[in-house]
């Protein structure tokens, strides 16, 4: 390919077409918005019309009071990621978009379980809350509430050891990330 | 001062010279501010012809257009006309009433969630909260709906609000931290976009509306005729390169001439301006224009790649960036010699398929003919506003615009009864030039009301109807496409056009006789004030050539 500035022509043959390719990596965008009304139901109807899905989102304040962060996750296996953060762009409220790396990024989830756990069980669902470094927030004589903080894969695998007891019931916050270093996400 | 009397001060200072509307319940105190506002308002029959009016107005003369409606039905009423905005780019600011802020949310009177309702067809929209915030509201719509890439600004201001007393002062800036639209263009990539062109044997430019809306059109001839590059304007660019020229291969797409498509098709580099290549335009996806590179060049980073990757992306106005390309590609002083290959193949495409039908040897007025015909009696310098189907179609095919701004219609979207308002729209915009309508007999049913506004204000439009008793492009289809099953698609003679037009307080006439359809033409658009033709044309023709839906652009038939 010529250099700029150079008199050369361009090889056609050469030109490697950018843009609308499917990662098919999960992707965590972490999105400014204005704290304005209505601005959710303009990302989410965004994400509706050009039939993106979104696996998780979160909404909050930010340190600035007029700004909120929008976390959310979504599958480029499914989605030209590219093509969706273009979209969110061109919202007049949004203001700024990252495409987070995940080796640079520290992301964590909130996760609530209603386990089960009648007579013997108790000892053993406490010992895996232990080891996941769990908080038993709630205790009753059939049942124990345990809160987990951690990866999105933490939380997972954690669901996974005390489904057999009897997973009455569970809410996950879906995931908020903050950048790695110095810098600003 | 009321804060809808600011509104008015806001309107005046953002050059509004008129308004296309009609009060209601929810806009009673904007309506009393308009009383003595001294901004021309134009009292349409319905929100809808409002709207389209509105935009008509903004693609004929590219200032932003202005709709006012009332809450409800008034809002609902305009969601077409502003979705038809979205599609097509066009600046349009619709500022409606809604119910008291008490009211909201309690299916009050005449009560529809506005901005809810618009959400997906708006650039933006705002629902006013407080009074004091409308003086910058409105003038950040007015800047959201011309900057960038345009489209329609919603401006929501419920009855009790507009009424409150304000202290009005003047703004004179915007600031609106998420919105700063890209117009430059990257001179590298530019520059690489002009090596690649010097480098290419097969090329086309092909260029959309997007060169209109940026008043791109004398920096697309220019490059263009820097060097021998063959050029073709999607629906919407028509106008933006005058035809007929040596270089001018015609519109592409589904209905576009043979030598566009198949240049397309055999390209080997593509420079698309200010298109977004839209299905109508690609055909089957996976086998548009396979041998191609892509150069784009958008207003709209979001366009770019959306459809076909892009080789070489340009993110900028295409005034700015096509007049900087022009500088790059004179430097690099391509031989023009290398085209004349590709030259030899296009022209062989232009003999062998010139655009053509089989006229009648009778008085019987083909559809086809009477665009010719319409073409001869304007000289060619009407502005044409059209509504959607065939008569569209043969619309764009055969009257040759020459200039940019000439050619109004629904592309995006597809709006039938877009035309008879838009025309009324161009015409309040260009009380000085020729605004003619070009519909369908099933169309021009949809916004007739119009007719009574332009009779009352006196907006000499003239509307010809091309009249076939059909829905004609559905029934084409079902010809094509479902074994000639004609599905409700007949709408018989009805109603009589020219008693029609004589109770709306305009000129009716009919014309059946080819032999005398100019001078007949002619005296029509002789006529003044508001006229409305019924033509009788051929029952049953086809719109050729076509690509058939979701086929390559080689498979063209027709």
């Amino acid at each position: 390919m010529g250099e700029p500035g150079t008199q050369e022509l361009l090889s056609l043959e050469e030109l490697e077409a950018a843009g609308g390719l499917r990662t098919g990596r999960k992707h965590l965008l972490s999105i400014l918005v204005e704290n304005k009304p209505g601005v959710l139901t303009r990302v989410a109807g965004l994400f509706a019309r050009r039939g993106f899905n979104i696996d998780t989102l979160t909404v909050g304040p930010t340190d600035d009071e007029r700004v909120s962060r929008i976390t959310l996750t979504l599958d480029g296996a499914l989605h030209p990621i590219d093509q969706v953060t273009k979209q969110l762009h061109k919202l007049v409220n949004v203001l700024k978009i990252r495409d987070l790396e995940p080796a640079d990024t520290v992301a964590r989830e909130l996760a609530l379980f209603k386990v089960s756990v009648d007579g013997p069980q108790r000892g053993e669902v406490m010992q895996v809350c232990e080891i996941f470094r769990g908080k038993v927030v709630d205790v009753t004589k059939r049942a124990l509430i345990i809160e987990i903080t951690g990866t999105t894969e933490k939380i997972e695998a954690f669901e996974r050891m005390v489904r057999p007891f009897g997973l009455i019931e569970m809410m996950r916050t879906g995931e908020i990330a903050i950048s790695r270093g110095r810098g600003e996400t | 001062m009321r804060a809808v009397d600011a509104v008015m001060e806001c309107l005046k200072a953002e050059g509004v010279d008129v308004v296309f509307g009609l009060p209601g319940g929810a806009n009673l105190p904007t309506y009393d501010a308009f009383y003595d506002a001294g901004i021309r308002h134009v009292l349409v029959r319905h929100e809808a012809g409002g709207g389209h009016a509105a935009e008509g107005y903004a693609k004929a003369t590219g200032r932003v257009g202005v709709a006012f409606g009332t809450s409800g039905p008034g809002a609902t009423n305009l969601v077409t006309p502003i979705m038809d905005a979205l599609m097509d780019s066009v600046p349009v600011v619709f500022v409606t009433g809604q119910v008291r802020t008490e009211l909201l949310g309690t299916d009050g009177f005449q009560e529809a969630d506005t901005i809810g309702l618009t959400m997906p067809a708006v650039k933006h929209s705002f629902l006013i909260q407080h009074p004091l915030e409308l003086p910058r509201v409105i003038h950040e719509a007015f800047y959201i709906a011309r900057t960038g890439r345009p489209g329609p600004v919603v401006v929501d201001i419920p009855v009790d609000l507009s009424r409150a007393d304000i202290e009005y002062e003047p703004v004179s800036d915007v600031h609106l931290p998420g919105y700063q639209p890209t117009t430059e263009g990257n001179q590298k990539q530019i520059r690489q976009a002009a090596k690649a062109l010097a480098a290419a044997r097969r090329p086309v430019i092909y260029a959309g509306g997007g060169v209109i809306n940026a008043n791109a059109a004398a920096e697309l001839v220019e490059f263009c005729l820097a060097d021998r590059f063959p050029v073709t304007c999607t629906l919407m660019g028509l106008g933006g390169f005058p035809a007929p020229h040596a270089q001018w291969l015609g519109m592409l797409g589904m209905h576009g001439t043979r030598a566009a498509n198949y240049a397309m098709d055999e390209a080997d580099l593509i420079c698309a301006v200010g298109a977004r290549f839209d299905d109508r335009i690609t055909g089957k996806l996976s086998e548009f224009a396979p041998r191609a590179k892509f150069i784009h060049i958008d207003v709209d980073p979001a366009e770019i790649s959306k459809n076909v990757p892009a080789h070489i992306p340009i993110v900028g106005d295409a005034k700015n960036v096509l007049a900087k390309l022009l500088v790059e590609y004179r430097a690099l002083g391509a031989d023009p010699a290398r085209l004349e290959e590709w030259w030899g193949r296009i022209e062989g495409w232009r003999k062998k398929h010139p655009l053509g039908y089989e006229d009648s040897t009778d008085a019987e007025i083909k559809p086809q003919y009477m665009i010719q015909a319409l073409y001869e009696a304007t000289g060619g310098e009407a502005i044409i506003t059209s509504d959607v189907g065939q008569h569209q179609m043969w619309t764009a095919q055969y009257y040759h615009f020459s200039r940019p701004r000439q050619w109004i219609n629904s592309g995006g979207l597809g709006t039938m009864g877009f035309g008879l308002p838009a025309a009324m729209g161009a015409a309040v915009g260009n009380p000085d030039q020729l605004v003619c309508c070009v519909a369908g007999d099933g169309s021009v049913q949809m916004n007739m009301q119009e007719l009574a506004t332009c009779a009352q204000e006196r907006i000499p439009i003239k509307v010809f109807i091309m009249n076939n008793g059909y829905l004609g492009m559905v029934r084409q289809w079902q010809e094509l496409f479902w074994d000639r099953r004609y599905s409700h698609v007949d709408m018989g003679e009805y109603p009589d056009y020219v008693k029609l037009a004589e109770a709306y307080g305009a000129t009716g006439m009919r014309f059946e006789n080819k032999a005398t359809l100019v001078e007949d033409l002619k005296s029509a658009i002789a006529t003044e004030g508001p006229v409305l033709v019924d033509v009788r044309v051929t029952r049953e023709e086809n719109t050729y050539p076509m690509i058939p839906a979701g086929q390559p652009a080689r498979d063209m038939v027709g």
